[in-house]
C-alpha cells in the first residue's frame, strides 16, 4: 500500500521544527517513530500534505533523572523505556508497560511521545502515565506549558496538544515511594488493550493507603482515572476484600466502547477485574519493595 | 501536490547506496525495487507479520513501516547480507539443518530477527527466542523448528566465535 504524496521536512533542531509547525501546522503531521502514522498513511486514513520528521532531533531522545523527576524525551523509543536503567529504577511500571506494546520491531521504532500524542483509545501508556501523575511538556511558539496527564488525554485520539505545539518531554515524579503495576487483557491478534489498568499505591506507617492512582485504558474513547476507586481506598488498609469492593467502581459513569472485539459490558467487567488485580499487585510490590520488572 | 524527491544515502549490507527517492517510498520498496534486493519479503503490509524485517543500525525494524528517507545515513542489513563468499551464515545453516521453514515466506524476517537476537544474547533460552520472534508470524505455524534453527545457530556461533558472513 502506497501513502499519498507529501512534502518531506527533516528539521535538525527543535526551533526549526516549531517554525515549520507554525507555518504548516494545519496541513502537516509530525513523524516520530511512525509506527501508528505510517499504517494510517498507507491506508490513507491520513494523507498529510507535509510530513515533519522530528526523528533526528537528538535532544528529544534524552532520558534524565534529577530534582525528584525523571524526564523522558518525547522520542525515547519503547525499547529504550523498557531497558534504560534510569526508567527501570525510578518508574519500573513504565518499563513494564512498554514491554507489552506491539512487538520487538515496533518497539524499536515507536516512541512514547508519539504514542501519547496519537492517543489511541487502546494504547498502553496512557493508563500508566495517568497512574504516575505524569506531566507533559508542550512547546509552542510562545514557550512551553506543562499539562498534567489527567488533562492531556481528552477524547478519541484527541489530546491537549495544539496544532502549533510539539510534545517535547514527559516527566514523572520519582520522590514518592509507590508500588505500581500495569495489567492488561490484550487483543490476542493485535496486542492492543481490550482493557488495561495501571495502579499506583503508597502506604502510610500503619499500612493504610496514603496515595492511590488508577489509570484505565481501552475501555472508553480516552484513558481515564478511576477517581471513585482512588477515593474509596484513601485511608483504608488495602486488604483483598477492600480492593475488590473499591474496584467495583472502576467503570462507574464511563461510556464504555463496544466493537467486534468486546461489548461495552465486557469492557466494564475487564476494567473492574484488572483494577482489582493491578491494585493488589501494586500493594504487594509496595510492601515487598520488589517491582517485578520484565527481563531486559 | 508538490513533492520534491529527496537524496538519500543508505549503507545496505556494507555498501553505500545513493539515490533520489520519492519521500513516500517505503524502505522495503527501496530495497526490493531500487536496489533489486528481493530477499526482503512483503507479507501483510500492515505492520503485523514481520516478513519484511531488516536491521537498521543493528535493530530489527519492519521495512514496510518506515520510509526510505528515514533510513538516510543509517546502516541497513538484509537477508542478502548474511552469507559471505557463498558460505551460509550459521543462522541460515540452522534453518536448513533444522527444517526451519515450510513455505519459506517468513524466513528472511525470521532469520534477521534471530540474527539480531544472537548478536545481543549469544546463549538465549527458548523463552527468549520465542519472545524475540513474537513479532514474526509464520502462517505455516512452523515455530518449533524455527526455534530449533535459532538454537542451532546459537550453538554454532558459540563454538566458532568468528563465523563467516554477517555484518553489523
Amino acid at each position: 500500500m502506497i501513502p499519498a504524496p507529501f512534502t518531506y521536512h527533516r528539521p535538525k533542531t527543535l526551533g526549526a521544527a516549531l517554525r515549520l509547525l507554525q507555518t504548516l501546522g494545519s496541513v502537516a503531521r509530525v513523524l516520530a517513530g511512525g509506527q501508528s502514522l505510517l499504517p494510517m498513511m498507507k491506508l490513507r486514513l491520513a494523507a498529510p500534505a507535509h510530513l515533519i520528521d522530528i526523528g533526528r532531533i537528538a535532544a528529544l531522545r534524552r532520558i534524565r533523572a534529577g530534582g525528584g523527576r525523571l524526564r523522558i524525551g518525547a522520542l525515547a523509543t519503547h525499547s529504550m523505556i523498557e531497558s534504560v536503567p534510569a526508567v527501570r529504577r525510578w518508574v519500573p511500571v513504565l518499563a513494564e508497560t512498554a514491554s507489552t506494546i506491539g512487538d520487538l520491531q515496533v518497539r524499536n521504532l515507536g516512541t512514547m511521545g508519539g504514542a501519547a500524542v496519537h492517543a489511541d483509545p487502546a494504547a498502553d501508556y496512557p493508563a500508566t502515565l495517568l497512574a504516575l501523575d505524569a506531566e507533559f511538556v508542550l512547546q509552542g511558539p510562545d514557550g512551553a506549558r506543562i499539562v498534567p496527564a489527567s488533562e492531556f488525554f481528552q477524547g478519541l485520539m484527541a489530546t491537549a496538544l495544539r496544532p502549533d505545539e510539539l510534545l517535547i518531554e514527559i516527566s514523572l515524579p520519582t520522590a514518592q515511594r509507590v508500588g505500581a503495576a500495569y495489567m492488561k487483557m490484550p487483543n490476542p491478534a493485535s496486542g492492543f488493550a481490550l482493557a488495561g489498568v495501571a495502579a499506583s499505591v503508597a502506604l502510610d506507617g500503619d499500612g493504610r493507603c496514603r496515595h492511590v492512582r488508577v489509570g484505565i485504558t481501552g475501555v472508553a474513547s480516552a484513558a481515564y482515572r478511576a477517581r471513585h476507586v482512588e477515593q474509596a481506598l484513601l485511608g483504608q488498609e488495602p486488604t483483598d476484600e477492600v480492593l475488590a469492593a473499591a474496584s467495583a467502581a472502576a467503570a462507574d459513569g464511563v461510556d464504555a466502547s463496544a466493537d467486534l472485539h468486546a461489548s461495552a459490558e465486557y469492557r466494564r467487567h475487564l476494567a473492574r477485574v484488572l483494577t482489582r488485580r493491578a491494585l493488589a499487585a501494586a500493594r504487594d510490590r509496595r510492601r515487598s519493595g520488589k517491582q517485578g520488572l520484565p527481563s531486559s | 501536490m508538490s513533492e520534491v524527491a529527496s537524496r538519500i544515502s543508505v549503507a545496505v549490507n556494507g555498501t553505500a547506496h545513493h539515490a533520489e527517492v520519492e519521500p513516500r517510498l517505503l524502505l522495503v520498496h527501496f530495497l526490493r525495487e531500487v536496489l533489486s534486493l528481493t530477499g526482503t519479503h512483503i507479507g501483510c503490509d500492515t505492520t503485523n507479520c514481520g516478513a519484511c524485517t531488516v536491521l537498521m543500525d543493528g535493530r530489527p525494524v519492519k521495512s514496510c513501516t518506515i520510509f526510505a528517507v528515514q533510513a538516510d545515513g543509517r546502516e541497513v542489513m538484509t537477508v542478502e547480507g548474511l552469507a559471505r563468499d557463498g558460505q551460509l551464515h550459521p543462522i541460515q545453516e540452522g534453518f536448513h539443518e533444522q527444517h526451519g521453514l515450510q513455505c519459506g515466506f517468513c524466513t528472511p524476517g525470521m532469520m534477521m530477527t534471530g540474527y539480531a537476537l544472537l548478536q545481543r544474547t549469544p546463549n538465549p533460552s527458548e523463552a527468549e527466542i520465542r519472545w524475540a520472534i513474537s513479532g514474526n508470524l509464520c502462517r505455516c505455524t512452523g515455530y518449533v523448528n524455527i526455534v530449533e534453527a535459532i538454537k542451532h545457530a546459537a550453538e554454532k556461533m558459540r563454538s566458532a566465535p568468528a563465523p563467516a558472513g554477517g555484518r553489523s
